[in-house]
């Protein structure tokens, strides 16, 4: 009845780049202790070669795929492909704190080591096969972020933002749980290919199990809603983004969303794709939801970011907009023969936004005073004539957030709308394209700021040389992938999450 | 004599839905981190429940974790409460709003 | 005794619980001579009365220490089970075990260094 398991059964050899970057952050932990306290940027340092080995191991083993930990850990090139924008995003986030924190007064070592166990737990989800684990890699990944969106205390602007993180997130992390406890209940087991399994027989079968189910993934759906920030679920954002340390800000708002995303799309591909209510349906029962969350995201998303005076609060509900095309991707994933495709799409999405989105952050951050003030919109004015190349930057960023041809915005979104067109979310697809023109406009205001308002322009005193590079990494992966997508493409064409033929 | 799963399963709805109205409607921050932890226990409650139903272990293991998470949530709740309660002398989280739009 | 099966015995014990403890002060009532006086009655018979009010806020000296207290009392949870199945267990099982009173070992020399156990 109890079998002990072997360290051969673990295969241990698969989990290794996120196992050694949570060791990593526990070795830091200790090797902080004995690092000076004018002299922190050494523990950055460290840091960055820790998520530099992570990476190497990670495309070393990219091809390869299995389980391990006895079926809770999936290896395969959908983690590959995460892992590769989860370490970028911890990289340049940690490139993007060393200045700001010494500026800010607030450098301490444990930074870096909440920001590589986050990390961690990112990667952990995006391999996790086990409902267990996945609630895990939620909790690892949200608890460092609540102390590191505090980390500005006794700021009281800080000190708030952390304090709605950490309800909001308590909340639907509970949610999370109560939602995979029902499906437990429904389906016996908690392993997603398991569950997948045990779908069919439930459908067959009709009733309470059934209810649970539905309701299960309903709940599994609010808690991971909550996270990666998506309509209506979404209230915690703007004032979390604005008060948390604009690095902290820059790393959560592409980390935790690639993290969240990565949970729901293991869950309802891998587990839940043949759900549904009735036998014959082509479309999994959560689509419907899906789409409605979706189409409410982008529209909610857009048009109040047109309000915002705050660059943080603008990129913000930008981020919630974008959450809105990436749910759209994963609505689409519900139809049987486009799962695989809309996986690719919301993959590639999310490292497209992931580069872009970082880079606006830069540039927020190099506007910003040592006090954390002046990240208004208008303090963009006249910034073409101070810092012309952060300027041309800055352009570029909002246009491949508008989604404009040769940015890789525009790679994005032309993947995530055909796969909703072929999935036939025709009527989503037409919302996307439209919500995408409303979003120029908030997006080119800054663009007009920039060049067009007279004004003294910011001196961007944060400019210094570490948030320069962040902004140039970002800068070269925004171009790379809007002129040469087939670098990105081809990465995440081996990816393969559903098994293709359903049986219905 | 044993009592029907769906028993423990209504019981823990019930646990559920009180946590998240207390969430929701409490303004004091530890009473709504109590109503989380109502939350998780409420599920914590279902999970053995299913697991006892099923005859695995799965539910009794996934307890374990969501206590431990629960224990470590607490304590980083616990430490922002003391963190905003020095500088603000309240736990009133309605008097949280430094931003606002 | 077959009237008596094991339920009964608990039955048993609570009644005989709650009758030992009110017996004596029951009975102390009855026999015992009154004769109070206003020292008798004051709140502190030996002792110095309170100054002020009572209800003030005084400074939680250990609360890190209660934190960290918090957080490795309920990690113990995951040692039971390794405990109860020690003797089952393989090497491997054995080690992994120990890798993670490791980890714990990592934060509390952690918790250590910071001075978080120290008396502030």
């Amino acid at each position: 009845m109890f079998q002990v398991p072997t360290i051969a059964d673990l295969n241990l050899g698969l989990t290794l780049p996120a196992l050694s970057l949570a060791l990593g952050a526990c070795v830091l932990l200790l090797l902080d202790l004995f690092v000076p306290r004018e002299r922190k940027e050494i523990t950055a340092w460290l840091a960055m070669a820790g998520i530099a080995v992570s990476f190497v191991l990670n495309l070393a083993g990219f091809n390869e795929s299995g389980t391990a930990f006895l079926g809770t850990f999936a290896a395969d090139q959908f983690t590959g492909f995460l892992n590769i924008v989860i370490l970028i995003t911890a990289f340049l986030g940690v490139l993007l704190s060393l200045d700001y924190l010494k500026r800010a007064k607030i450098e301490r070592g444990e930074y870096y080591v909440l920001l590589l166990l986050s990390a961690a737990g990112m990667m952990f989800m995006s391999s996790a096969n086990d409902l267990i684990v996945v609630f895990i890699a939620l909790e690892l990944l949200s608890i460092p972020l609540y102390i590191m969106a505090t980390f500005r205390a006794p700021d009281l602007k800080s000190e708030e933002s952390g304090m709605k993180y950490f309800i909001l997130g308590a909340f639907a992390g509970a949610f999370f749980v109560y939602g995979a406890a029902l499906v437990y209940g429904a389906t016996g087991t908690t392993n997603l290919p398991e569950i997948f399994a045990a779908v069919n027989g439930i459908i067959a079968a009709g009733g309470s199990q059934m209810f649970l189910l539905l309701m299960g993934t309903g709940l599994i759906l609010v808690g991971l809603g909550f996270k990666v920030a998506v309509v209506p679920f979404h209230m915690w954002t703007p004032d979390v983004y604005e008060g948390a340390p604009t690095p902290v800000t820059a790393f959560m708002s592409v980390g935790a969303k690639a993290g969240g995303f990565a949970g729901l799309l293991r869950i309802m591909v891998v587990a839940l794709p043949v759900f549904v209510l009735k036998d014959g349906q082509t479309a999994a029962a959560w689509q419907q939801t899906f789409w409605l969350v979706a189409a409410a995201t982008l529209i909610l998303g857009n048009i109040v970011a047109i309000a915002q005076t705050n660059v943080k609060r603008m990129l913000a509900y930008s981020s919630i907009a974008h959450a809105g095309y990436i749910m759209m991707a994963v609505a689409a994933a519900g139809t049987a023969g486009v799962a695989n495709e809309a996986t690719r799409a919301a993959l590639l999405y999310l490292m497209a936004y992931m580069f872009t989105n970082l880079g606006a952050f830069g540039i927020a951050l190099a506007i910003e005073k040592d006090d954390g003030s002046d990240t208004g919109v208008d303090n963009f004015i006249g910034l073409a004539k101070s810092k012309p190349a952060l300027a041309a930057m800055m352009t570029v960023f909002m246009l491949s957030l508008t989604g404009i041809p040769l940015t890789g915005g525009f790679v994005g979104k032309w993947f995530v709308f055909k796969s909703a067109l072929d999935a036939g979310l025709v009527p989503l697809a037409i919302i996307g394209v439209l919500t995408s023109v409303i979003s120029a406009f908030y997006y080119v205001r800054i663009i007009v700021n920039m060049y067009l308002k007279d004004g003294e322009g910011d001196p961007a005193a944060g400019a210094t040389r570490y948030v320069n590079w962040a902004i140039y990494v970002a800068f070269a992966g925004t171009l790379l992938m809007g002129i040469f997508p087939w670098i990105a493409t081809n990465l995440s064409d081996t990816v393969v999450l559903a098994v293709e033929m359903f049986v219905r | 004599m044993s009592v029907d799963i769906e028993v423990y399963i209504a019981l823990s709805a019930i646990l559920f839905i009180l946590g998240a109205m207390g969430v929701l409607v409490r303004r004091n921050a530890i009473l709504v981190f109590m109503s989380v932890e109502l939350m998780l226990n409420a599920a914590n409650l279902a999970l053995v429940a299913f697991s006892r139903l099923w005859g695995g272990a799965e539910g009794h293991l996934f307890v374990f974790f969501v206590m431990t998470v629960a224990a470590a949530e607490v304590a980083v709740g616990l430490a922002l409460i003391v963190a905003i309660f020095r500088s603000k002398q309240s736990i009133d989280i309605d008097e949280l709003h430094q931003m606002e739009g | 005794m077959a009237v008596l099966n094991e339920w009964a015995f608990i039955g048993v014990f609570f009644a005989v619980a709650w009758v030992f403890p009110f017996a004596p002060i029951f009975l102390a009532r009855l026999v015992a001579p009154r004769k109070p006086n206003p020292i008798k009655q004051s709140t502190y018979e030996c002792g110095v009365e309170t100054v002020g009010d009572t209800w003030v806020q005084f400074k939680v000296q250990y609360y890190i220490y209660g934190l960290i207290f918090l957080v490795f009392d309920v990690e113990m949870i995951f040692l039971f089970p390794w405990a109860v199945a020690y003797r089952e267990l393989d090497f491997f099982a054995f080690a992994a075990g120990f890798l993670f009173i490791f980890l714990l070992a990592d934060a509390l020399i952690y918790a250590w260094r910071k001075d978080a156990l120290e008396w502030v």
